[in-house]
């Protein structure tokens, strides 16, 4: 294979290990299917087609592969929950729909790369028995479901589609579904929903696991973007292999997603497990801005628990030896780990804050993104989640007491555990986070409360009837 | 159900259960059997246990929306490989108890489950559900139609915090959006639980209600050019757990708790819709559907629940009028009952005749071929009312007792006569007529002409009509709430009819009115002093009543005759509850 070079200023760090986005940012490079091709594309195509379907099934299981979409479960185990028994046609969705703030490594692929996609995304169709697959776009990549479309064009008239695919008796269609604008419709079940045309409420998990009653009440596998171009890169090296990259439990690469105050904010693709929280900060993104330190971070998107930079970590670390205490700059990027910190690896988006932030306006941020994209389907995170923001809204306006933050810590813990899906935790977990770690922070913007200003609609009557009284006492 | 049983030395409670079809679900400390396949809200249910909920409807898909229904579950611990399960000494194994609750509606039940519906987890749970219910409602109890059976009030007492933590804002909706022409919708009061959205699609099959909007701004509405005009519109309103939705008719006419409910079934058409008659004094408020799993469900079509206010009407007759001269005049019932059967007994056999109706109950329609046959006249029938079935709970059959005039006249065509008698009285063969009920201008094709051909023509009548006018004697009865009676719906079930008001002052029961004219032509007749006597007559001589007595039909009617006649909706809701999605 030819020796990859990539576009000036677009290199990636020595401490990158480029297998996903091997092709982004790459110096002559388009998404053209022809230069696919010319790369060695849809050669683990062919590979797997000469395979059966369960030990393809079986190679991913041997990877270790984790989802890269948020939740990190293994894919393998996921594909092997379609019933056995099952009589019904299977589907294949892939989840484009990157809407969790902080994240952005989807669209790169999409945009640069879609065969690797659609190469993952056949081989997997072939793996679980789909025959027709869906990729659902969020409506915020236009750009993104015209390359796409092209590249389902070109890949269908080379015999990588459609029927026989590479001369064999696999036949698979993919469609290409355009959201409408709702971060609920990442959440699997809901996107299922969007996809059947509805709104895109999430289902009840039990019964509606989608492995068993997905789409159409049939079976349906869910995989992130991200998740189905590692497919391809688990057959090129075969499970085992693939599953020495990174750490035991925690294996491959992740594109990670720095954004937010950092030198060099961008996107890098690392070895799971293999690099420190210090190490991406400071060695691959350069750093703190001028002058600045960092506060907190948040590691895996908006909805992932916030770490203070100044706290401490009693953990497991490496895995196997005993718990001890590290800096939050020692943190390897893993999934249990984060998870042992108390946050989550989740979509790979890291925010970095520094000292120049004001947590108060951050949680605000934060809570009005949940406010606004809550689905609305169950209580406690419909009226939850707007409670939570028009409570920061005071805090930041100055308009809070300490007993509003007791309140707002309240309804976050009254969301979290007691809705449909996981966005009751989403928009709970960064206000949990946020007063555990950083309630002084967030006493110090609060006021006194004062009882002579009204605070409820039956107090302002009160004291405008009592003004009208006076007025009128006076007057008279 | 049954209590658990003790292990016995070679078999475990769970193996006796697996025996029967059932599983063992500890349920708040008790151990109780209930059907494999059982949701967990249906167990606690038979277990006594109450888990309040607003978006669950048995007859509904259960989207686990509105999480009233959080209960702590728990299981077994699962064994390690190549270990058995250990059991306690009571048979059971440990239950291991999952720190996050489940909602009850959504989940099934299981071997060994373990259900707490209280304690600190579960109250903690419902008193946030409440609380965040009630932050964006506006709290209008004493304006609200719906207060005294609502959910939201019911629960807020026994889950509620009783005091508010809200200090923001609250979200400002539609009010009083009058969204179809029975119904109208205050999306402020609205919890979104989605019942009635799910009504209108899996049951009515005219999904015009959505959501639109999203979060705290979800907004119930009718889809954009359309309107909630189905003709089971109100049963949204009935189902609606607050004030949400309520009924045009019914708005602000009464506070609930004043009205008295009577059991009753309606009598628009042959399905027999079980009801309750909701009364205060001598006026009927609203009619609303009853459960009944053989009948009609949970639901009712408006247009029936809605046709009571006649009974209430200007044009109904209050006392018993006589005509001499040519005009009307009111008189006693002693002289109108002895003008009515001197009059008949001056007439032979083939010059009398009967028409009775389908909307007669039993007693009546077996006191009417007494009389009948008193007068040894074979002239007697029912006016057929046949149209369209809705394919739900409407019936072709718009009357709503022609099965039990078949059984009871021991024929299969009630209405054979109709034509014979009609070319009778025109042909002046016919002397003497007595019509129950009919107006036979208006629902049997006869001409005035032919009413005036009559010697003597003899009717009753709740409301004034042509028939009316025409009559001889005639004589005023009661309506479907204000007499009791047993019908049989087209699929053979016997109901009861019960009396929820009283007819007016000079008006009288129509069985009596029959037994008193009986009386008057054949004195040694029986008393009949009760309803009950006839209903014993009945059961004497008709095979499908046997060992019957009024008090024995129940509250939800007993099959006493397959007609092979299904109703629609019933099977629907049937082919739902065995493809699973669906309690029943």
């Amino acid at each position: 294979m030819a020796k990859v070079t990539y576009i000036k200023g677009k290199e990636p760090h020595e401490r990158e290990r480029r297998l996903i986005f091997r092709n982004v940012d790459r110096k002559g490079w388009n998404p053209s299917i022809k230069k696919y091709l010319s790369d060695g594309g849809y050669k683990e195509l062919r590979k797997s087609l000469r395979m059966k379907p369960g030990k393809v099934t079986e190679e991913v299981k041997k990877s270790g592969l984790r989802g890269r979409g948020g939740a990190g479960f293994p894919t393998g185990v996921k594909w092997g929950f379609i019933p056995p028994t099952n009589k019904k046609p299977v589907y294949l969705i892939c989840n484009c729909d990157e809407s969790e703030p902080g994240t952005f490594k989807d669209r790169y692929i999409v945009h640069q790369d879609p065969h690797q996609l659609i190469e993952g995304m056949v081989i997997s169709c072939f793996a679980v028995g789909a025959k027709v697959a869906y990729i659902y776009i969020r409506e915020e990549f236009p750009e993104a479901a015209r390359i796409v479309e092209k590249a389902i064009a070109e890949a269908r008239k080379e015999g990588f589609l459609g029927k026989n695919i590479c001369g064999t008796r696999f036949s698979c269609e993919f469609h290409v579904h355009r959201g409408a604008g709702a971060y609920i419709c990442g959440e699997e079940t809901g996107l299922i929903e969007s996809l059947e045309g509805k709104r895109p409420y999430p289902r009840i998990k039990p019964p509606y696991f989608p492995a068993a009653m997905g789409l159409y009440m049939c079976p349906t596998i869910v995989n992130n973007v991200e998740t189905l171009c590692h497919v391809k890169h688990v057959i090129a090296m075969g499970g085992e292999k693939y599953a020495g990259i990174g750490m035991p439990r925690n294996t491959g690469t992740r594109i990670l997603c720095v954004s937010g105050d950092v030198q060099k904010p961008g996107y890098y693709e690392i070895e799971v497990g293999r690099m420190t929280m210090g190490e991406l900060l400071n060695d691959v993104c350069g750093g703190p801005l001028e002058g600045r330190s960092f506060k907190a971070v948040i590691p895996g998107g908006s909805s992932a628990k916030i770490l203070r930079c100044s706290d401490k970590f009693n953990v497991t670390c490496p895995p196997g030896t005993e718990k001890r205490e590290i800096d939050f700059e020692e943190i390897p990027l893993d999934f249990d780990t984060l998870a042992a910190c108390g946050s989550m690896a989740g979509s790979g988006g890291v925010i970095v804050m520094d000292d120049s932030r004001r947590m108060s306006w951050v949680l605000n941020n934060i809570n009005e993104f949940y406010a606004h994209e809550s689905c609305g389907q169950c209580t406690p995170c419909r009226e939850g989640s707007a409670w939570m923001k028009k409570i920061t809204d005071r805090l930041v306006a100055g308009k809070a007491s300490a007993a509003d933050l007791d309140t707002l810590e309240s309804v976050a813990y009254q969301i979290d555990g007691r809705t449909i899906c996981a966005f009751g935790e989403a928009c709970a977990w960064p206000v949990e986070s946020m007063i555990d770690r950083f309630r002084d922070e967030l006493l110090a913007d609060t006021v006194e409360d004062n009882p002579s200003v009204a605070r409820n609609a039956e107090q302002e009557a009160q004291r405008r009837y009592l003004q009208d009284t006076i007025a009128k006492a006076g007057k008279s | 159900m049954a209590d658990s049983v003790p292990a016995t030395a070679d078999k475990l409670p769970k193996d006796l259960a697996a025996e029967k079809g059932m599983v063992n679900v500890q349920i708040d400390d008790t151990w109780v059997q209930v059907p494999v396949g059982t949701r967990m809200i249906e167990a606690c249910k038979m277990a006594e246990k109450e888990v309040p909920h607003y978006c669950y409807h048995p007859k509904l898909s259960s989207p686990g929306n509105c999480r009233m229904c959080l209960v702590q579950m728990g299981m077994p611990p699962r064994p390690a490989p190549g270990q058995d399960p250990t059991y306690e000494e009571n048979g059971y194994q440990k239950i291991g108890w999952m720190p996050r609750p489940v909602i009850a509606c959504g989940n099934t039940v299981a071997e060994n489950m373990g259900i707490r519906t209280g304690g600190d987890l579960v109250e903690e749970c419902r008193n946030g559900v409440m609380e965040f219910l009630l932050i964006n409602h506006p709290l209008d109890c004493p304006i609200c139609d719906q207060a005294g059976e609502c959910s939201l009030q019911e629960f807020s007492v026994e889950h509620g915090r009783g005091f508010s933590r809200f200090e923001e804002m609250k979200v400002k909706k539609p009010k009083n959006v009058e969204i179809g022409p029975r119904i109208r919708l205050d999306d402020e009061r609205c919890i979104m639980c989605s019942r009635c959205i799910r009504f209108m699609d899996e049951v009515a099959d005219d999904p015009a209600l959505g959501f639109i909007d999203r979060g705290t701004h979800t907004t119930l509405t009718v889809h954009p050019g359309h309107r909630l005009d189905s003709n089971y519109s109100l049963n949204t309103a009935d189902i609606c757990p607050v004030g949400a939705l309520t009924s045009t008719d019914f708005r602000f006419q009464m506070r609930v708790w004043f009205l008295k409910e009577t059991k009753s079934i309606d009598v628009n058409c042959g399905t027999g819709c079980n009801t309750v008659i909701w009364t205060r004094g001598n006026d009927i408020f609203r009619i609303t559907p009853r459960e009944n799993n053989e009948v009609n469900s949970c639901w009712m079509p408006d247009s029936h629940r809605l046709n009571f206010r006649y009974l209430h009407a200007e044009t109904r007759l209050t006392d018993p009028v006589v005509k001499s001269d040519g005009r009307h005049k009111v008189a006693d019932w002693f002289e109108a009952i002895a003008r009515v059967s001197e009059g008949l007994r001056n007439y032979h056999g083939d010059e009398v005749a009967f028409i009775g109706s389908g909307r007669m109950t039993n007693e009546e329609l077996f006191l009417l071929k007494h009389l009948a046959d008193t007068l040894e006249t074979d002239l007697l029938t029912l006016v057929p009312r046949f149209d369209q079935s809705d394919g739900k709970l409407i019936a072709a059959d718009r009357n709503p007792n022609t099965t039990g005039a078949r059984l009871i006249w021991a024929t299969n065509d009630p209405y054979a006569k109709l034509n014979a008698i009609r070319e009778g009285v025109t042909g002046r063969r016919i002397k003497a007529l007595v019509v129950f009920y009919e107006d036979l201008l208006a629902e049997a094709d006869f001409k005035t002409s032919d009413l005036e051909n009559l010697d003597l023509l003899v009717s009753n009548h709740i409301l004034t009509n042509g028939t009316a006018s025409a009559s001889h004697v005639v004589l005023p009865g009661a309506g479907f709430a204000e007499k009791r009676g047993s019908m049989v719906n087209i699929t053979g079930r016997l109901q009861r009819l019960n009396q929820a008001i009283l007819p007016p002052e000079g008006a009288m029961d129509d069985w009596e009115i029959l037994r008193d004219l009986i009386r008057a032509l054949a004195p040694n007749e029986p008393a009949r002093n009760l309803l009950e006597d006839v209903f014993g007559e009945i059961a004497d001589e008709v095979e499908e009543f046997e060992e019957l007595t009024m008090s024995k039909i129940g509250d939800l009617g007993t099959q006493v005759t397959d007609t092979k006649e299904s109703i629609p909706l019933l099977e629907t809701e049937r082919a739902r509850i065995r493809a699973g999605e669906i309690v029943g």
